[in-house]
């Protein structure tokens, strides 16, 4: 199955993207889905904490399945206001 | 009124949008951009939005604040883009019969927002620039 990966703010920045389509396995969670993303961009590997994730527009946590999940965004910590 | 947009905010038209007759208060908080932040001076912010999300998470704590403080209204709007020294990036205003669940509520607003928000701020100095996070 696929699944919509978003990075934002500085997380974009490390990911030298805002958005990318990948093929991921059945059984694959938030945390798999992070794994899968630190080994494609050298920029999110550096990073010894995790971010906020979020499925379909909703936070989520790390051990999230992702089946039927069509949309993952990894979040910086927010400072909106 | 729940909405992320480009441009300066119109206060009045907010306030117009969320009082009722039947309220006695109107409790509006006004974020603005400062020009100095840790001693560095700045030039202007800047915020990225996770649009669709902030947008659903404004009116969940919108809709949590009538709940929470049974007060009429609440509104919110925050920039995105690049924001002046001066102007809001975030006006919120909460209609109530009364003065203190407004206030009350106006507090619950901002700090939520500012906790939960899919929204990000980057200050622009005059030697570059940092995502605040």
């Amino acid at each position: 199955m696929t699944v919509r990966v978003l990075y934002f703010a500085s997380l974009k920045d490390r990911a030298g993207a805002s958005l990318e389509t990948l093929e991921i396995e059945d059984g694959a969670d938030v945390a798999s889905l992070w794994e899968t993303v630190q080994a494609r961009h050298p920029g999110l590997r550096e990073m010894t904490t995790r971010p906020l994730a979020a499925c379909d527009l909703a936070y989520a946590s790390w051990d999230q399945p992702l089946r039927g999940v069509s949309e993952v965004a990894f979040l910086p910590p927010v400072s909106g206001g | 009124m729940i909405r992320l947009q480009a441009g300066p905010i119109d206060v009045p038209a907010l306030v117009d949008a969320t009082r009722g007759d039947g309220d006695g208060a109107l409790s509006l908080f006004l974020g603005t951009a400062r020009n100095v932040n840790a001693g560095r001076r700045v030039l202007f912010l800047e915020y990225e939005a996770y649009g669709r999300m902030a947008e659903r998470e404004m009116e969940r704590i919108a809709g949590e604040a009538v709940d929470k403080f049974a007060v009429t209204r609440v509104s919110i709007v925050h920039r995105t883009g690049r924001v002046t020294i001066g102007e809001a990036s975030i006006a919120i205003a909460v209609a109530s019969p009364h003065r203190a669940a407004a206030m009350a509520a106006c507090t619950y607003v901002i700090d939520t927002v500012k906790t939960t928000v899919p929204i990000w701020k980057r200050e622009h100095f005059e030697d570059g620039a940092v995502w605040v996070e």
